[in-house]
This record gives C-alpha cells, sequence and structure tokens, in this order.
C-alpha cells in the first residue's frame, strides 16, 4: 500500500502538499520488565532487568497531505497511531524516513497535561508561551480559552484537581485558541461531554475551511465521518487503507466485525 | 522525483531536525519568557501546599545555616577557621546554589517529561528556567548572607562592590552545570542515582566548613590541583570579598572567569547535540 513515488498532483486544481510522511519507522527500545509471569509461582525470578525488546510501532508508511484537508486515523489500540502522530509533530523521531512539513504541526494528546500543580489559568499562560506566542498574546487569549473550555468558575484551581474531561477541554482549547497550519488531535476529544464534542468540531470544521490542516485520532466512526475529508487506517503498525472516509471507515468495521457506523 | 524531493521542492522542511546551532541559540533567546514564567511558577507550585508559602524560601536556607554552624561549630572547636561564622555562611549558600542547579538541572528534562511529550520548545529551555528559579531564590539567602556579616564583622567594605560579579560569574558556570547533568541524566538515568553522592563529595572538599588551605597546606602539589576545583574557586572569591581576613587572589579571579566562561559553551553545545533525543519513550 506505500507508495514510494510522489503523487502526481491532479491537473484541475494546483494541491500545495503540507505534510509529506516519508518511509517513516518507528522502533522503540524497551526493557521488557523481567519474564512473562510463571503460571506456577506468579514472576520467575530470572532476569529482573528483563531483556531490552524492540517494538516495531510503524513500519514504513508513506502519505502525503494536502492543504485544507481533514485526515482521520484510525485503527484498532496499539496499532501506532499515536506513535505515528507523534513523529509528525516531531516529538519522536523515526528510525527511518522522515516526516517533512510547511508548518511546524501542534499536537494535542490525551496525555499531555502541562503542570499538574499549577492552575488552569498558568497553565494557559505556559502552553501559549511554549507555543511561541508572547505574553501579551497569551494574556489577550486567556479569556476566551477559558470560555470554550467552559471551565470559568475552576480556572483557578490547580490542574490535578480537573476531572480528565475537564483536562481534555482545556488543552483542547488551548491548542485551538489560534489557527495552527497544521493541528493534531490524538483522542482529546473523546473524553469531552456532547455539548464540548460539537463545540470542539465545529472549531476543527472552522480551522479546516481558513486552510489549515487537521489530523484526528478518533475511535468514533461518528465523528471521523462528521469532520474528516479523508482517512488513514493503520493497522499494527501498517499503512492498510487510505482514501475516501466511507469507504476506508466501511473496511475497517468489516474488519474489526462491528456491523453499523455508529458512536 | 522520490517523497523526499516531492517535500524539498514544495518548501517542506524536516520536522524534529535538531537546528543549526546559532539558530537554536536565537529560539532559545526567542522564548526567555516561558523558561522565566516556568520557573516562577515552579517556584509557586514547590509551596503551594504548604502553610507558610513563599516563607520557606528564607526559612529553609536559615534552618540549613544554623544547623551547620551548630554541628561544625561543635565538631571542629578551636580549628574552626577565622571568623567562623560568616566563612560558613558564605560557603554553605554559595554551595547550595551550585548544587542546586545541577541537582534541579538533571532533573529538568526528566522531571518535565509533561511539557516535554506535548509541546515542542528549544529544550535548553528547562535546565535554564531552574537555574533562574535557583537564581530567584538565592536572593534571600544573599540577603541573609549579608546581613549576618555585617552584624558580626560591623564593616562595610569596598570590595563588596563585586560580590554581584561573583554571583554572575557563578550563576554562568551553574547554567552550563544544569545543562551537562540535564543531558547526562535524561540518556542515562542510572547517573541520576548517583547525584546525592556527587554533591555530598562535592560538600566535603570544596572547603564549605573548613578551610582547605589549612587541611592542605602541607601539600603544595595536592593544592595545585584541588585549586582547580570549581566550587571552591566560586565560594573561596566571594570570602575573600566579604569576609575579614580572607583575600581575593588573582589566580581565583582567573579561575572562576574560566569556569563561568567555559562551561555554559561546553553545556550548551554538549546539550544541542542530543536536541533530538529528548522526551523519547525509552
Amino acid at each position: 500500500m506505500t507508495d514510494e513515488t510522489a503523487p502526481s498532483a491532479p491537473a484541475t486544481e494546483e494541491r500545495q502538499p503540507v505534510v509529506v510522511v516519508d518511509g517513516v519507522d518507528i522502533i522503540y527500545q524497551v526493557y521488557a520488565s523481567g519474564k512473562k509471569a510463571n503460571k506456577y509461582n506468579g514472576v520467575s525470578k530470572k532476569g529482573s532487568r528483563g531483556q531490552l525488546r524492540q517494538v516495531h510501532a510503524v513500519k514504513n508508511v508513506s502519505f502525503t497531505v494536502y492543504k485544507g484537508e481533514t485526515v482521520g486515523i484510525i485503527g484498532t489500540n496499539g496499532s501506532g497511531k499515536s506513535s505515528l502522530l507523534r513523529a509528525v509533530a516531531g516529538l519522536t523521531q523515526p528510525a527511518n524516513g522522515a516526516v517533512y512539513a510547511s508548518a511546524r504541526p501542534v499536537l494535542l494528546g490525551v496525555g499531555a497535561v502541562l503542570m499538574p500543580a499549577l492552575s488552569g489559568e498558568k497553565n494557559i499562560l505556559l502552553g501559549g508561551l511554549a507555543m511561541g506566542y508572547s505574553k501579551k498574546e497569551t494574556e489577550e487569549l486567556a479569556p476566551a480559552i477559558t470560555e470554550f473550555a467552559g471551565l470559568e468558575e475552576f480556572i483557578d484551581l490547580p490542574m490535578r484537581t480537573y476531572s480528565s474531561g475537564m483536562s481534555a477541554r482545556l488543552r483542547f482549547a488551548i491548542a485551538a485558541s489560534r489557527s495552527h497550519d497544521i493541528l493534531i488531535i490524538d483522542e482529546a476529544l473523546s473524553v469531552g461531554d456532547q455539548q464540548f464534542r460539537k463545540r470542539s468540531e465545529a472549531r476543527m470544521r472552522e480551522m479546516r475551511d481558513n486552510a489549515g490542516t487537521v489530523f484526528l485520532v478518533s475511535h468514533s466512526m461518528k465523528s471521523i465521518l462528521d469532520t474528516c475529508s479523508r482517512v488513514i487506517w493503520l493497522e499494527k503498525g501498517v499503512l492498510t487503507m487510505d482514501g475516501d472516509p466511507r469507504e476506508v471507515c466501511n473496511a475497517y468495521n468489516e474488519y474489526t466485525g462491528v456491523k453499523t457506523i455508529d458512536d | 522525483m522520490t517523497l523526499a524531493e516531492f517535500a524539498t521542492t514544495h518548501g517542506l522542511k524536516r520536522i524534529g531536525a535538531r537546528p543549526p546551532f546559532f539558530k537554536y541559540i536565537a529560539e532559545v533567546w526567542q522564548r526567555r519568557g516561558f523558561a522565566w514564567m516556568l520557573s516562577n511558577f515552579t517556584n509557586q507550585a514547590t509551596h503551594a501546599r504548604t502553610r507558610l508559602g513563599g516563607w520557606w524560601n528564607i526559612l529553609l536556607p536559615t534552618i540549613q545555616a544554623g544547623t551547620y554552624g551548630l554541628i561544625f561549630g561543635l565538631i571542629l572547636g578551636s580549628s574552626r577557621p577565622h571568623n567562623f561564622l560568616p566563612f560558613l555562611f558564605t560557603g554553605v549558600f554559595l554551595f547550595s546554589f551550585m548544587s542546586g542547579c545541577f541537582q534541579s538541572g538533571a532533573g529538568s528534562i526528566t522531571g518535565n517529561s509533561g511539557l516535554v511529550k506535548s509541546l515542542t520548545f528549544p529544550r535548553a529551555l528547562l535546565p535554564l528556567s531552574t537555574v533562574i528559579q535557583q537564581f530567584i531564590n538565592l536572593w534571600p539567602q544573599i540577603a541573609l548572607l549579608l546581613i549576618t556579616i555585617l552584624i558580626t564583622q560591623q564593616s562595610l567594605t569596598v570590595s563588596w562592590l563585586l560580590f554581584p560579579v561573583v554571583i554572575l560569574l557563578m550563576t554562568s558556570f551553574s547554567f552550563g552545570l544544569a545543562l551537562v547533568a540535564a543531558r547526562l541524566n535524561a540518556q542515562l538515568r542510572d547517573l541520576g542515582k548517583l547525584i546525592p553522592f556527587v554533591i555530598r563529595i562535592a560538600f566535603y572538599v570544596s572547603g564549605v566548613f573548613f578551610s582547605v588551605d589549612k587541611v592542605l597546606g602541607k601539600w603544595p602539589e595536592v593544592m595545585a590541583v584541588f585549586k582547580f576545583n570549581p566550587f571552591y574557586d566560586f565560594i573561596e572569591l566571594a570570602r575573600g570579598l566579604l569576609v575579614n581576613g580572607y583575600a581575593p587572589t588573582t589566580e581565583l579571579w582567573l579561575l572562576c572567569i574560566g569556569w563561568a566562561v567555559l562551561l555554559p559553551i561546553v553545556g550548551i553545545v554538549f546539550f544541542w547535540k542530543a536536541e533530538e533525543v529528548y522526551g523519547r519513550d525509552d
């Protein structure tokens, strides 16, 4: 399925590539923690340090994304979706291959807790500054971010006191406060409630219409179908299918044994 | 046309690539506001769950100095160095700043994995922010030190004016130290386990509470090597300026300036070389 040569641009319109993923391999070197549990005595004593294991999370994946596309990434748990997008964001170095982009992609992930001991307000300031805004810009944006996240009442409390949904909302609001050329959203919306999901999907469409490019990882086929113009299916680190959302989702559902496309 | 050529002909840049050295420095400088704010917030968060809050910044060094004063004052007895309290306080506060930069610098990448894993920014901002944090906390200690010296010596000399220069040189050196420690600990976590021992050994061999000249006076060749210990150099130079009965030699000035120039350069190059590696899940 992987395409080693560049896709020829369609003759009808000049499409501008914004992200090129070129033969990316991601390999993790992990110390396995000891031996597998032994069925007689729980854990075997041999080798407490464990052995170095190679986990090949993403295998030779290539694709090109054009300006204004919203790309859904689907696949079962552990299929390499997050690893791939972390490489696109520049947070993980691929073992082979490379990612090229027109601007620095901004990743918004589930695990991204900035500073749990600090209030939501301070996390907004830190997040803004880390993304390269000036202090003044960030301070001006802060009220809008708070409002979008719907956290006016709690914004002065430490982030460790937030529920997972609340902190996901805040992180989304921080990342989406400005239009980014390339925004990557990694399952961050799945914890939000219905009302927030509507708001954030509207925001994503708005970004796409402003010629931004959005990557969205989700297990909700409904979210994917509602927002994406293209879907990539990763399975065991291999790019299995890439194309029209409905087609790919149908094939994926067939693979996983789910009959209907629903939420 | 390969994909890579296709990408470059459309003006796309490789993501995650380490920027060239001077561009990196420029990026760090451009986002210095982030390092400053992070250090302020971390400082507040450190004491946020205590009743006394920011007062701990003054209380801790006071207790520390009091404890050392009592213990070493008693243990050393008559072999106490001349002008003991100012001597000891200078040693303890300056040493705790340098070792603090070393220790928190070492944890700056590993301890901020939330930031490292979710945002892309020049990672040198993290060790930089720990040094700023230590620097902010140094001021109450300096105030305490100067007050102690004023009370015990009852005099104020012109050489005090040069003390800020020593602080500046020492901070520059400590920044380099934090950068080196940050990379070493990020790449080899095992080293983190040894840090407390390294600091303890440095504490005992840097003349924090005893006079190195007195102890090593009999072995000039050992002393010649020992002179290169940067912790000793900065403490001894500060004593020369502040404490009656000690003199800042030209040799000490040169050594301190050398450390303050050399280590940040070595540190930033060393840290920058591994920029692509920080924050990997392994």
